[in-house]
This record gives structure tokens, sequence and C-alpha cells, in this order.
């Protein structure tokens, strides 16, 4: 079996764009092992931040027959990740035992190259630190003994209220996302980018119902055929009273 | 992409540099294997390789100012195995390490010849060491351009015409460079540089035309199919999430009006290629010594617009996520 591999699986069925993953990973890394999360001018005209996760609206087809999609993005921690080999100085690095791509603050040089080498943007400088920032799979909680074994995930897979995101190994076949990703059709973003993201999204599934012409009216009906049968005559015996046969 | 001043002034103060230095050495060269005995001066090559070392100081120096901790500098040497930014960081010490050298070895005199040819000719420690010199200044060249060619979510860079591009400048602006130097130490060289730099200036100008001509054809550098993974033809973003601004927003866009970005090209065509190359011109076959001067200022402005234009033009893929504020 290859080697583990943590990745999300969001569904874009599920999605309804509440942001709530958004808030939940600012919540939980500017206050932890990976933050701050600096702010400049939060409350201001010219707001500025660093976020590890965000949701983006799209519109497909035009009005009338349009579909809104959500699509939430952050880091999808690649299998072959561009943005590791590129630094000069080995603070962004792929984790062998999990597969997580992360950054050592305290070896970046704050230089921004590996920023420049992911086709999905989801690195964010943090201007005040000095650093570049990622999405780290919340590395600080998902391993956390002290809390309890359902409780170890992602902020933003526990904040989704819709369960639209899933999290585990998907390198491991059996895993619940590997069996979503599979059942499901699940699919990795610009995968010509040859990057093979970890991160998958299931599309958008519509469930549609068809009514045949012949589900409504028998077309086998055999008294189409044959007609009615003939209306006993009074005169004719009942089944229950008495018969000749 | 937005421009940052200090990587215009390091890639364009460096690249001079790294084209002095091998027009000294090719200069050099050019009398060791020349029919007559005749060389210029230890002077003239100390003075230029002390030229050359300030215009790679400086860039070395522009260059801290694009890291937000220049104190960890050091450590952007440890994956020279994988990067072209830990490549360069490694070649651009070592360049001015050898040009050091190669300097005093020049203004000391210290010429012991290491090897005599068949045909007379020797190779002695300068020549030597020029050698080592001009291999590294070429590939550091390569490391300078790689850094931008190697990054395969710019179709406008990740073409080999990067590094063609970025060396053809420097040779083209370090040869002018050399050809003042000359001029100023009435050296023997002086026509052969003066010659050379308005031969690479024009062939910087043509690779240059080129490039733009390509640039111009490229096809769409995202799909937005694929970057949300929904098979419809017609997909348009309505929000990018957040009202304010971003990393994402600033470091991979550059908000000038378009007009801008025409002015830009003429101030470098003209600036950074045509009037330096027909003032090369000048200078090579009239010997008119304030055109040679004056080549070099005029185009090194063009050079930093033309760097400027490389990043306000280059398009990264990630642009398709943020398609529309809100």
């Amino acid at each position: 079996m290859s080697r583990k591999q943590l990745a999300l699986v969001i569904d874009l069925n599920i999605c309804v764009g509440c942001h709530a993953c958004v808030t939940s990973c600012k919540e939980w890394n500017t206050s932890g092992w990976a933050g701050p999360l600096s702010d400049t001018d939060p409350y201001g005209a010219d707001p500025l931040g660093v976020f590890f996760n965000r949701v983006q609206t799209f519109e497909a087809g035009e009005f009338p027959h349009t579909e809104t999609i959500h699509f939430p993005k952050s880091c999808l921690h690649c299998e072959d990740p561009p943005c590791v080999p590129v630094c000069p100085t080995g603070a962004s690095f792929k984790r062998e035992e999990d597969g997580i791509v992360l950054v050592d603050y305290d070896k970046c040089i704050g230089c921004k190259y590996c920023s420049w080498n992911c086709p999905y943007g989801v690195r964010e400088f943090d201007t005040k630190q000095g650093v570049m920032k990622k999405c780290t799979l919340c590395a600080d909680r998902i391993y956390d003994e002290t809390l309890s074994e359902e409780r170890r995930k992602p902020a933003c897979v526990l904040a989704c209220p819709a369960g639209a995101r899933s999290f585990g190994d998907i390198s491991n076949p059996t895993s619940e996302v590997s069996q979503a990703i599979r059942d499901n059709a699940g699919f990795q973003i610009m995968p010509e980018m040859g990057t093979q993201p970890a991160n998958h999204y299931l599309p958008r599934r519509k469930t549609k119902l068809v009514i045949h012409d012949d589900e409504l009216m028998r077309a086998d009906n055999p008294l189409l055929k044959e007609g009615e049968l003939p209306r006993p005559q009074l005169s004719d015996p009942f089944l229950d009273d008495v018969t000749s046969w | 992409m937005k421009p940052a001043f200090s990587v215009l002034f390091l890639t364009t103060l460096i690249g001079m540099g790294q084209g002095l230095l091998i027009a000294l050495v090719a200069g050099q060269f050019y009398f060791v294997i020349g029919s007559g005995f005749e060389q210029d001066s230890g002077d003239f090559y100390a003075k230029g390789s002390a030229v050359a070392l300030v215009l790679l100081g400086l860039g070395l120096i522009a260059s801290f100012f694009h890291l937000s901790h220049p104190e960890r500098g050091m450590r952007s040497i440890m994956r020279w195995r994988t990067s072209w930014l830990s490549r360069e960081v490694l070649l651009l010490p070592a360049c001015m390490g050898l040009a050091a050298l190669y300097g005093l070895i020049h203004w000391f005199d210290i010429t012991p010849v290491l090897i005599t040819f068949g045909n007379q000719k020797n190779l002695d420690l300068s020549m030597a060491v020029g050698f080592l010199l001009a291999g590294a200044s070429a590939f550091l060249f390569i490391t300078t351009g790689m850094i931008y060619a190697c990054i395969r979510f710019i179709k406008e860079w990740a073409t080999p015409w990067t590094v063609v591009n970025y060396t053809l400048m420097g040779l083209s602006s370090g040869f002018a460079a050399a050809a003042i130097i000359a001029a100023l130490e009435n050296a023997l060289l002086r026509d052969f540089l003066a010659g050379w730099a308005a031969l690479f200036t024009l062939a910087a100008f043509a690779a240059k035309g080129f490039t733009l001509w390509r640039n111009k054809h490229l096809p769409a550098p995202f799909s937005m199919k694929s970057a949300i993974g929904v098979h419809h033809g017609h997909i348009r973003q309505l929000s990018q999430g957040f009202m304010g601004r971003s990393f994402n927003t600033m470091e991979f866009f550059t908000h000038v009006h378009p007009e801008i970005l025409h002015w830009m090209t003429a101030l470098m065509l003209v600036f950074g290629f045509a009037a330096p190359s027909a003032l090369l011109l000048a200078g090579w076959a009239d010997r008119y010594l304030p055109a040679l001067i004056a080549a070099l200022p005029i185009q090194y402005l063009g050079l930093l617009a033309e760097r400027w234009l490389f990043f306000a033009q280059g398009r990264h893929v990630q642009n398709v996520y943020y398609q529309r504020a809100s």
C-alpha cells in the first residue's frame, strides 16, 4: 500500500457556501500552533488578512438556466507539490509520515517564491510575521490525544454544518474518503498541472426522476386488446352463492 | 505578477555585472589567442573587475530587500539540489569571489604560466581564473533565468527564451559597461568591446521582439472548467469570498491602466534596445565617446522598464480564482 496521504474531500453537491469552515479555520489557526494569522485594518475600509481556507462562488450558465457553485479552497496537499522543491531554505516541506505540506516558520526567509509555484493560490504571506503560511490540515489537533477520537479532525471539517467536508487517508482504499471519491466520481482540480492534489472534490449530482408514458398508461393492458368481459346476467349464478363449477 | 523593485534592481544590476566580467575575460582571451602579443594593462582588467564587483554587490544588497527575514538569508543555499533560487544564491557570491580574485591577480600582475601549448601560446593564472569566472557568470545567467523559466504556472515566463533574454540583456549592458571603461582607460579592447556590445544589444532586441510576439499569441492561461471541475462552457465568478484584499490579489496582479503598459513597452523598446544599439554603433564606428558613454544609462532605464513589464505581464494560473472582487 502506498504511503499515508491525509486529505480533505469536499462535496460540492452539499456545500451551501456558509463560510463556517472559513471562520472556524481562522479561529482555530490564529489562536494555535500555526498562528497568529495576522489581520491588517480588520474593521476598516481596506482590510487585509491571512486565511488558510476561502470559499468562492461561481455561476455556471446564463440566466435563467444558471447554477450556483460554492467552491471552498485550501491547500490541496499535492502528492507532487511544486511549491516544495523550489523553496531555497527547505522551510517548505511535505511530511513523510502523513503527506501534509507544511512551512517551518523558523526557516522561512519570506521570499514568496513558493507561492509563485502554486497554481491554486493557496499559500498566503503574513506581512506582519514575514513568513509564508498555509493550511496545516490542523496538524496540531488531528493527533491530539487529549481530544476525543471523533474530534481529532481539522476545524473546518468539524464546523461544516452540512457535512460537506470529510477528512481521511486517501491512500487507504477502505477509508471513508477513498470510498467517497470512488463512489461519487471524486475529482482533482487542475489535474493538467501535474501536481496530483490530494484533496478531492465530489461533483454536483442532480437526481432526476424520469417518468415514461408507459409507466402512467399500461402498454400491456389486456383490456385494451380483449375488451371488457361481458357483465354476467342477473340470472347467472354467483360465485359465492352456488355455482355450476 | 507584481513587480518588486528589489528584484528589478537585483536582476538588472547583476546581469550587467556578469556581462562585464564575461566581456573582460573574452577581451583577455581575444588577445591571448590573437596573432600578436599585445595585451591590455592589468590595471584595466582590475578596474573592470572592481566595477563588476560593485554592480554584483549592489544587486546582492537589493536582493536582501526582497526578503522579510534577511538575517536567515544564509539558509537559502540549503536546497541547491532542487531550487534554482538556491543555486543563484550560491553562485552570486562565488562569482563575486572569483571576480575579486581575477581583479587582484591582474592588479598585482601575478601571472605565472600554467601551461604552454604547442603554438607558443600560454595559459597563465589570470586567464585560468578568468575562464572559471566566465563560466560561473554564464551559469549565473542560467540560474537567474531559470528561476522564472521553471515556473510552469506563468506561461509568459515558462520558456527557454526567458533565459536567452536575461543572458543577452546582461551581455549587452555588461559589454557596454566594459566598453566605457576601456574607452576611459584608453584600452586596446575598446573597439572589440563596443562592437560586441552593439551586436549583443541587437541580438537582445531581436530575442525580446520574438518573445513579445510569442507572448501575444499564448493560449488562455487557465480554464474555469478545470479550476473548479464543473464541465460547463459558461462559468463566471460571483465572489472571491472576501471584500478586502489578500496576498493573492496583491502579489499576482499589477493594477495599472493598460495605457501605462503600452507606454512602458515603448520605453523598453526605445531606451532598452533601439537607442543604445544606435549609440553603441556610433561609439564603435566613429569612436564617438559621448555616444558610447550615453548608451549605458539610457539602456539601464530601458532594462528596468523591461524587467517591470516582464513581471507586470506575467499572468499566473492562480488568477483564475480571483477574477472578481467581493
